[in-house]
């Protein structure tokens, strides 16, 4: 039998038809759900006459305009009040499972999977949110969908899909201290660009992935979309069924002892075939920080602002002219020079345990800076909030000058009050650096928690590889 | 689903490369619940100044450019979020194809399942079109989808490859779950075969509401 990569064996396991010429028709695990990008297709399905084929796949979650702060306090946004007693009609009514707003298992979609089982190696999952990359992180073929697919997949618990090509993305060697699971997808998304990945399904290997923990992972294959590929993954292996043990809805006992011996043959074969084969050391890697109005637009903290003039294509050029515009920079400021208004440390890309661990770390005993007018921690999910709290981090974060906060998307998207003003800098732990992601004309950094906490602390981006409680570990 | 045939119309050009489907309909707009009347907010942090007002630095106000259904774009056209209201918001403004080099795989899906084509030019092609885009008031191409090609009235002649799938599914107009319930045999025999798999447990202390 031909050599076969991780997302061919998961996406020849879930066939359920194919036809020369046609897209395929693949099997859909697990259907994750939230306010946002669900309520039009539950209408198309009603205008149709059809029906949730199995709701017992399908999970639901109030995230993207949850409020962080009280919610025992009705929310003002009659928007946003409407969306949420949309989603929770229409879980009743086709009898999906919800975790709503008050649930104590609530929180970020892509944080929730993983955390509770529903997420498992070797399954296909989709949600109508690009970030269902995340998934991938366990061995699990996981994609963002629009919203026709959304209706699509509650309807047939399929979908219809082209099979992408393979990218593999090689990091070698150890990663060094103080460079993080986000530096590494950040330098990557630097080299192959925000585009690189199209048509592509990513697959991270090498040393400095293998050594990364479950939320490292997490971190990396959140971004694939950022560089353009809709998935990314990671072969399951010893740190993946050692997460997986004893999650909630994750098989138990023979059950699972059997699963991980299915799951151990999902890697990558020996001697299989990539389209596209990317290489980075991760020696050479530094901590990272954004300058521009997308992803790709990155260098190290130690690094400059580019001068537009050197981008050879004028394409390029006219976009990194607009992008220095509009974030308020000029060419040649030093990136530790950089002063911030706000930071925040949260998002499905980084607001797990280990996250909020690291950054509290960093902050322990000390205060953020005078000139910062806001430092927030959102933790992802309120299990991981419990935890935190357990281990006294609220505590430290709230001693250091921060606002501790209850789960959801907040600053990430600014969908609930939680936005940067106009003109406003921050240094964000989240995924998209987008003209208005964070509120209309906010200018955003995206770093790593530990660089975000650093900077809360100084006021200004620092090369956190000097600090002492970054022990490269993160 | 509207099908797409042939379209004739004015072309409006977006110089801009990446442009992400945040910029095309901001979060704020993600809250309704319907797929209807996204065309006032297109691009709405571009296109308009505080209090709404149309902002006259923005191509798509410029007076020449009114009534484009036509939109011409760079690479990476529609990177970033997954959010459907992109290609709603499109449509909806008026247009009916988009032309560029490149597009992001989850907004050139997105397109189809509504009835906007997005072609796919070479660079140089996309180069050609900006320049007789801004050299002729008025200019308009032909965007024939049975035919796969771009032509306009100077004797530009484009012709570009389409996923033929794809196509038959656009010209017709076809339902895409109606497509996949046809096949609701093999549905239902995978499930049968795969009968234990997905693996899911009875869940152990996890509380969907209080």
């Amino acid at each position: 039998m031909a050599a076969k990569t991780l997302y061919e064996k998961i996406w020849d396991a879930h066939l359920v038809r194919e036809e020369p010429g046609k897209p395929s028709l693949i099997y859909i695990d697990r259907h994750l759900v939230h306010e946002g990008t669900s309520p039009q297709a539950f209408s198309g399905l009603k205008v149709a006459g059809r029906k949730v084929r199995r709701p017992e796949l399908t999970f639901a979650v109030m995230d993207h305009s949850v409020s962080t702060k009280n919610r025992a306090i009705p929310l003002a946004d009659p928007d946003a009040v409407a969306q949420f007693d949309a989603l929770a009609r229409n879980c009743q009514e086709a009898g999906i499972n919800l975790f709503d707003m008050h649930s104590r298992n609530q929180g970020i979609v892509h944080v929730i999977g993983p955390e509770l089982g529903i997420t498992l190696p070797g399954t296909t999952i989709v949600c109508g949110d690009s970030h269902t990359s995340t998934h991938g992180a366990l061995g699990a073929l996981a994609f963002g969908i629009g919203t026709s697919e959304v209706e699509h997949v509650l309807a047939t618990q399929c979908l219809s899909q082209f099979k992408s090509k393979t990218l593999k993305i090689d990091v070698q060697g150890k990663r060094p201290r103080g460079v993080t699971a986000k530096d590494i997808i950040l330098a990557i998304i630097g080299k192959i660009g925000i585009g690189g990945g199209n048509g592509h399904v990513a697959e991270y290997t090498g040393e400095a992935v293998r050594g990364l923990s479950m939320e490292g992972r997490m971190t990396m294959c959140n971004m694939s979309i950022e560089g353009g590929a809709r998935a990314g993954m990671i072969a399951p292996d010893e740190t993946t069924f050692a997460y997986v043990e004893g999650k909630p809805f994750a098989p138990r006992g023979k059950d699972f002892q059997e699963a991980v011996e299915y799951w151990k043959s999902l890697a990558t074969d020996p001697g299989a075939k990539y389209d596209t084969t990317v290489t980075l050391q991760a020696a050479e890697i530094a901590p990272m920080v954004t300058w521009g109005t997308n992803p790709g637009m990155v260098t190290q903290v130690t690094g400059r602002v580019p001068d537009p003039g050197s981008f050879s294509d004028p394409v390029d050029r006219k976009a990194a002219e607009n992008a220095l515009a509009y974030m308020g920079l000029k060419p040649g400021t030093a990136m530790e020079d950089i002063t911030l208004d706000r930071v925040f440390i949260g998002s499905c890309t980084n607001s797990r345990i280990e996250d909020l661990r690291a950054a509290a770390r960093v902050v322990s005993g000390k205060h953020v800076a005078k000139s910062l007018k806001q430092a927030l921690v959102v933790p992802g999910s309120r299990v991981v909030k419990a935890e935190a709290e357990k281990e006294g981090l609220d505590k430290i974060f709230r001693d250091a000058g921060f606002e501790w906060r209850d789960a959801g998307c907040s600053m990430c998207i600014g969908m609930n009050d939680d936005v940067l003003l106009s003109g406003e800098r921050s240094a964000s732990t989240s995924n998209r650096n987008f003209e208005g992601r964070q509120g209309k004309g906010s200018r955003t950094h995206l770093v790593s928690p530990v660089m975000a906490a650093a900077a809360a602390i100084e006021g200004h981006f620092v090369d956190i590889r000097e600090w002492s409680g970054v022990d490269g570990n993160e | 689903m509207k099908p797409f045939t042939k379209h004739t119309g004015l072309v409006a050009p977006l110089d801009r490369v990446n442009v992400d489907t945040d910029q095309m309909v901001p979060k704020q707009f993600l809250k309704f619940l319907t797929r209807e009347g996204y065309g006032r907010i297109l691009f709405y942090d571009w296109r308009y100044l505080p209090g709404e007002k149309p902002n006259p630095d923005f191509v798509l106000n410029l007076p020449r450019y009114k009534g484009a259904s036509v939109l011409l774009g760079r690479a990476n056209f529609g990177c970033g979020s997954s959010r459907e209201h992109a290609p709603w918001a499109i449509l909806d403004y008026g247009f009916r194809a988009i032309l560029a080099p490149s597009y992001a795989d989850i907004f050139y899906n997105n397109c189809f399942k509504n009835g906007l084509l997005p072609v796919t030019l070479t660079h140089e092609q996309i180069d050609e079109l900006f320049k007789r885009t801004e050299a002729s008031q008025g200019y308009s191409v032909t965007v024939d989808l049975e035919q796969q090609v771009v032509t306009d009235d100077k004797g530009l002649r484009y012709s570009f490859t389409i996923d033929p799938f794809r196509r038959e599914c656009l010209l017709q107009g076809l339902d895409d779950i109606g497509l996949t319930l046809v096949h609701e045999d093999d549905i239902a025999a995978y499930e049968k075969k795969r009968l234990r798999v997905p693996l899911m447990s009875q869940p152990l202390d996890v509380k969907y509401h209080h």
